[in-house]
């Protein structure tokens, strides 16, 4: 088990590498620099400005330079539009997410997987077909028709719930549904489809012929195999639910992480661009570990290999 | 379980229609007399010297006060600040002013403010190595521009009598930063090399392009007094006269290029604000820009409001500063300002009772606004011009008669009345209205005349005309607008444009480099004055753009720098202003206005071309006849 933890470990290192490699590369070729603003700057002004930044240094050695100060002072540079460091902008907002993502999480799994265990028990009646079908339009209908929708019809109605903005706890349950939504409709799906393939398979059948009960049956043999499908949708799913997302942010106005990638890319601000991509690849690949883990734990079979390959 | 029991909550609230009842965030704020704006987005930061945004304007402008103070009504007017009295020298030419400070004005800490930290403050944004965005604000004081380009060469040989030539004649030689330089050392600039590098240029002189006009004796003299400079390790402060000074703790004198008549104006700009020497010494040097100064916890600032709260993407919170010289008069306790950049979500908020002042009104959302609350939506004139710049070294828009056809084919009105719906005004030219400033009205729509100039170009009914490109924004009422002006210009010219949309930088970057033929625009004055519009279009500007440049034309903004009396100066500027439109390098198309919100409950806010409103003449007071009115949707 360590050894294949450590491999993994390995490997994220080098996707990280590389993403950071493309992410650099592709900063590099987008028109315009920082400093392009709609009033112009001198040159002076864009001299200094870079010097500030060291964007005036050949580009072999800003391409080093970041990995070497991530290394050596744990310094993710300051970020060009906001004029703060990297590694503040990212702890303060993930915060954010990580509360937002785990709502919408729990939201995602309370509604998904009953609902998908549901629908595989009834199969094909209209319990079946009705839950499916909402689950398709959770997965079509975008955040931006949900979110303004939420707004204004609940918010504007119900007392004690706002329109947008964050700090009180109940603050969270708008942006966690519209967020959740999709993921819980994704979830439905897959745990439908790994409870049908359990449920015909003849331990289930030996179960039943064993007498007991059927609800026991779902929940403790059948659920356990048919949820694995989910755990590994889970795992990279969390990733993107706690890194934030640009439109559940600006809609419900949410101090979140998501929002930078965009802006980053759009006042050309690399180093926070860098920064919130390679933070997302880390927890990518943390999730993505975690998740085979897990699955380990969940399912004997891949433990019995687990085991052999050691 | 929890969830039933929200969503039955929710599907109830939604059946029954309940509308929310008791106190909203904006009844509890104008009850605690804070004010809640929207301000778009997260300020870069705090630092009057490194900001350049509107939004960072609107908080630094609670926190800090300059030498004199926004009047709350009236455009253009001046009330006494940090300054009790200002005046020129000279009247007939005022290229001095004198401002008295007030002996009681002191910073939040306590320490006394004086003279000594304006002069700091004015040294501090010209620092090279702060890189200041808006530092040529102060570019009117002697010696200012001089010092932050850093000048070397031009400020080591200014008072040598014995220098050969005129200093007019080495134009051409990059002593700045040029780009699209040929060596490494020309992309830097000879002002720019370290003493080392000029060393390394004299062993070889290939490393530095000059332009073949300068002789061999002038490029050793240079080449030496930069080196005798560069290793003398001083700075160039110490070479220069510069303008600012202070004769006494409470009086600071500012000798200026040219007379000026409108300077009290431009000092109301927070570039030009002072910020606390001691305190910006304790967190660094004078030149660093990444201090913690501003962090709340450290801050000091001079303004009616001081900085109590700050957190990240959420809010910034002022609350009235005890040690302000005019606290008896400041009308409110507090401002808290919102980074909302979805427009939407923002009015939202507005109709959900979360704040009193919206920073923009979307333009879907007008007419919703103006049926439901009609004494809440306010459509103000801004200082600021949308027009479309046209490239004149491309071909057809180098003949000015194309030019003008384009601009009469321009149906104003009905852009404003069926595109754009922002009660937006027609403009008649460059300038907007304002103050005795008159122009001549010369552009109108005209299709006719324009089909007549289109002709005598060469291109009638638009046949032959090469290709024109349209270079716009990806937003998506850039399109419309686009598309709306297209379709203008095909029925009144019958001249087929190609619309290209690029995403804000790479618009920018296309329109420096010049790689268009028609492409949308537009300019906010920085300061109550029509040189804010017209000096950018000189031969060098850098947001000229359009490669038009007229020598009449500079020769008149010259004549107007050096007129002391203000109403012979606007005269000249008309006289400026018309000659630009008789040229059309530019279509004005509109001038702009903002729609927001605002609620009954805050008083005192009028309307102000340069939306600049002085937060202590603000009231929070509930009507109570208005109580009763919800503002929910």
């Amino acid at each position: 088990m360590l050894r294949f933890i450590a491999s993994r470990l390995l490997q994220g290192l080098f996707v990280l590498f590389a993403l950071y490699t493309i992410t650099f590369f592709l900063a590099k070729a987008m028109p315009g620099e920082p400093f392009t603003t709609e009033k112009n700057l001198s040159e002076e002004s864009k001299a200094y400005q870079r010097a500030l930044y060291g964007l005036d240094k050949p580009l072999l050695h800003q391409y080093l330079i970041y990995p070497k100060n991530i290394i050596t002072e744990g310094s993710l540079a300051v970020s060009t539009s906001k004029g703060r460091p990297v590694k503040d902008i990212i702890s303060q907002s993930f915060k954010v997410s990580v509360v937002l993502g785990l709502s919408a999480l729990g939201i995602a799994i309370c509604i998904g997987v009953p609902i998908g265990v549901i629908s595989a028990v009834r199969r094909n009646s209209w319990v079946d077909w009705g839950t499916m079908a909402v689950a398709m339009i959770g997965i079509c209908v975008p955040a931006f028709t949900i979110g303004p929708l939420l707004q204004i019809f609940i918010a504007a109605n119900l007392p004690g719930i706002k329109v947008a903005g964050w700090g009180n706890p109940q603050d969270i349950l708008l942006p966690a549904i519209t967020l959740g939504l999709s993921t819980a409709a994704y979830l439905a799906r897959l745990t439908r489809g790994g409870m049908l393939e359990v449920l015909s398979q003849d331990f289930i059948r030996t179960a039943h012929a064993k007498g007991i009960p059927a609800s026991k049956v779902i929940t403790r043999h059948a659920l356990r195999g048919g949820i694995l499908p989910s755990v590994a949708f889970i795992g990279p799913a969390f990733a993107a639910l706690i890194s934030g997302s640009f439109i559940v942010e600006t809609i419900f106005q949410v101090p979140g992480m998501g929002q930078h990638f965009v802006n980053a890319v759009i006042s050309r601000d690399e180093f926070l661009l860098l920064g919130v991509a390679l933070f997302f690849g880390f927890l990518i690949v943390i999730m993505n570990l975690a998740a085979d883990i897990l699955t380990g734990i969940l399912d004997p079979r891949v433990r019995i290999t687990g085991n052999s390959s050691k | 379980m929890r969830i039933t029991n929200i969503l039955c909550l929710l599907a109830a609230a939604l059946l029954t229609g309940a509308c929310k009842e008791g106190e909203t965030a904006v009844d509890r704020a104008t009850r605690e007399g804070i004010l809640i704006m929207g301000n778009t987005s997260e300020p870069k930061g705090l630092d009057p010297h490194i900001v350049s945004g509107v939004l960072e304007s609107n908080i630094i402008s609670a926190l800090f006060e300059g030498l004199v103070v926004a009047h709350p009504s009236k455009d253009g007017v001046a009330l006494p600040g940090m300054a009790e009295k200002w005046y020129p020298t000279d009247p007939q030419r005022p290229d001095e002013w004198v401002f008295e400070l007030r002996k009681d004005a002191t910073w939040s800490d306590g320490t006394p403010l004086t003279a000594e930290d304006f002069l700091f403050s004015f040294r501090r944004i010209l620092s090279p190595s702060l890189a200041s965005d808006y530092s040529f604000m102060l570019y009117y004081i002697r010696d200012a521009e001089p010092y932050h380009k850093s000048q070397r060469s031009f400020l080591t040989c200014r008072n040598d009598e014995s220098f050969p030539v005129k200093w007019e004649t080495l134009k051409k030689v990059d002593f700045g930063p040029n780009e699209k330089g040929e060596t490494d050392f020309n992309k830097k600039g000879l002002d720019h090399l370290n003493a080392e590098q000029i060393r390394e240029l004299e062993y070889d002189p290939s490393l530095f392009q000059w332009p073949e006009s300068v002789s061999q004796a002038v490029r050793q003299i240079l080449l030496e007094k930069n080196l005798e400079f560069a290793e003398s390790g001083k700075d160039l402060w110490e070479l220069i006269d510069f303008g600012a000074t202070a004769p006494d703790p409470h009086t600071l004198r500012v000798k200026l290029n040219s007379p000026i008549a409108f300077l009290p104006e431009i000092t109301k700009h927070y570039t030009w604000f002072p910020v606390p020497k001691h305190s910006i010494l304790e967190h660094g040097r004078i030149g660093d820009r990444f201090t913690e100064w501003t962090k709340p916890e450290n801050i000091v600032s001079n303004g009616a409001f001081i900085l109590t709260s700050w957190k990240f993407n959420d809010h910034i919170q002022v609350e009235r500063n005890p040690r302000y010289w005019d606290k008896e008069n400041v009308g409110i306790n507090g401002i808290r300002y919102l980074p909302i950049s979805n427009l939407y979500t923002e009015d939202r908020m507005y109709f959900d009772g979360q704040m009193h002042i919206t920073y923009t009104l979307a333009p879907e959302l007008i007419e919703y606004a103006r049926e439901r609350y009609p004494n809440q939506v306010r459509n103000e004139l801004y200082l600021g011009t949308y027009f479309i710049r046209t490239n004149v070294t491309r071909e057809p828009f180098t003949d000015p008669r194309v030019r003008m056809a384009f601009s009469k084919a321009i149906d104003q009105q009905s852009m404003i009345t069926n595109v754009l719906k922002g009660g937006q005004k027609p403009a008649g030219g460059l300038v907007p209205p304002f103050g005795d400033y008159r122009p001549a009205k010369t552009i109108g729509f005209d299709p006719e005349g324009a089909r007549q100039l289109l002709a005598e170009a060469g291109y009638p009914g638009g046949k032959g005309i090469p290709e024109i490109e349209f270079l716009t924004t990806d937003k998506e009422t850039s399109k419309a607008n686009a598309e709306a002006l297209q379709a203008m210009w095909k029925d009144n010219l019958g001249v087929s444009i190609r619309i290209r949309q690029m995403e804000w930088t790479s618009y920018i970057t296309t329109m420096f480099e010049k790689d268009y033929g028609l492409a949308a625009g537009g300019w906010i004055g920085d300061y109550m004055d029509p040189l804010t519009f017209l000096d950018m279009w000189m031969k060098d500007g850098g947001n000229n753009r359009t490669g038009w440049h007229n020598e009449e034309f500079e020769a008149l903004l010259k004549k107007a720098g050096n007129t002391g009396d203000p109403q012979a100066r606007y005269r000249v500027l008309e006289e400026a202003e018309a000659l630009f439109l008789s040229e059309t390098p530019i279509l004005p198309l509109y001038w702009y206005t903002r729609n927001y919100l605002i609620h009954p409950d805050v008083k005192g806010w009028d309307p102000l071309i340069l939306d600049n409103h002085p937060y202590k003449f603000l009231r929070l007071e509930r009507n109570p006849n208005l109580s009763e009115q919800n503002p929910n949707p």
